[in-house]
């Protein structure tokens, strides 16, 4: 299959190569996002994610085919995780894999960069007296 | 017509969805937005506030007829 595209409970990043892999491609390029421990020197419990499951799905499915188009790649995955999740876990997998690793590059942080601008997934953060939805405000 | 909210809205309003019967049905997403803002003030302090009807991102001067899937989709924040 050319893309994978889903909406987890839990990320496992060791599958991601195996789903990139791909005789055609001589560059594979995966990032992931994690949950880091400190935001403006506060420290962070944890994260929780929502999305609108159906919506994620379908935006997630516009930006791999741009992708793909814009940069002939062979394989996309777009992997995003929802709940909670604490300091060092995985949230979010995106990956391209591709004949030469300029491609690959470019792809993969257009994937990461539309994901946060289009994606209907929202991000709770959890510090020890208060929880801010992430960019809600200015 | 039924409306989805999701995120802090779903917080401000209190519901994951809210029923509007017939007569106060907005006839367009410009009209929804404007009647959610007049309910809820804290709406016009978001960043942006869109509106996906059949899970699509819609212009405020598209029409409603009531039996669509509409959801309410404050700012983004995913990855």
């Amino acid at each position: 299959m050319k893309k994978v595209i889903e909406i987890v409970d839990t990320i496992d990043t060791a599958k991601v190569y195996t789903e990139l892999s791909d005789p055609k491609s001589g560059g594979i390029c995966v990032f992931v996002g994690a949950v880091r421990e400190f935001t403006n020197n506060e420290e962070v419990i944890a994260l929780e994610f929502e999305t609108y499951k159906e919506m994620a799905l379908k935006e997630m499915e516009k930006i791999a085919d741009s992708a793909i188009e814009k940069w002939a790649l062979n394989k996309v995955v777009m992997r995003h995780a929802v709940g909670e999740k604490g300091v060092e876990e995985p949230v979010v997998v995106v990956g391209a894999s591709s004949a030469h690793r300029d491609a690959c590059f470019e792809a993969c942080r257009y994937l990461i960069d539309t994901l946060k601008e289009t994606v209907p997934i929202w991000k709770k953060e959890k510090f020890k007296n208060k929880t801010i939805w992430v960019s809600a405000h200015p | 017509m039924n409306v989805l909210f999701f995120g802090i809205t779903k917080d401000i309003v209190g519901s994951s969805a809210i029923n509007f019967n017939e007569e106060l049905k907005p006839a367009n997403v410009g009209s929804l937005k404007k009647k959610l803002i007049d309910t809820y003030p804290e709406f016009s302090k978001l960043n942006s506030l869109a509106v996906a009807v059949n899970s699509e991102y819609a212009d405020d001067t598209l029409a409603l007829t009531g039996n669509e899937e509409i959801a309410i989709i404050p700012p983004v924040s995913g990855g």
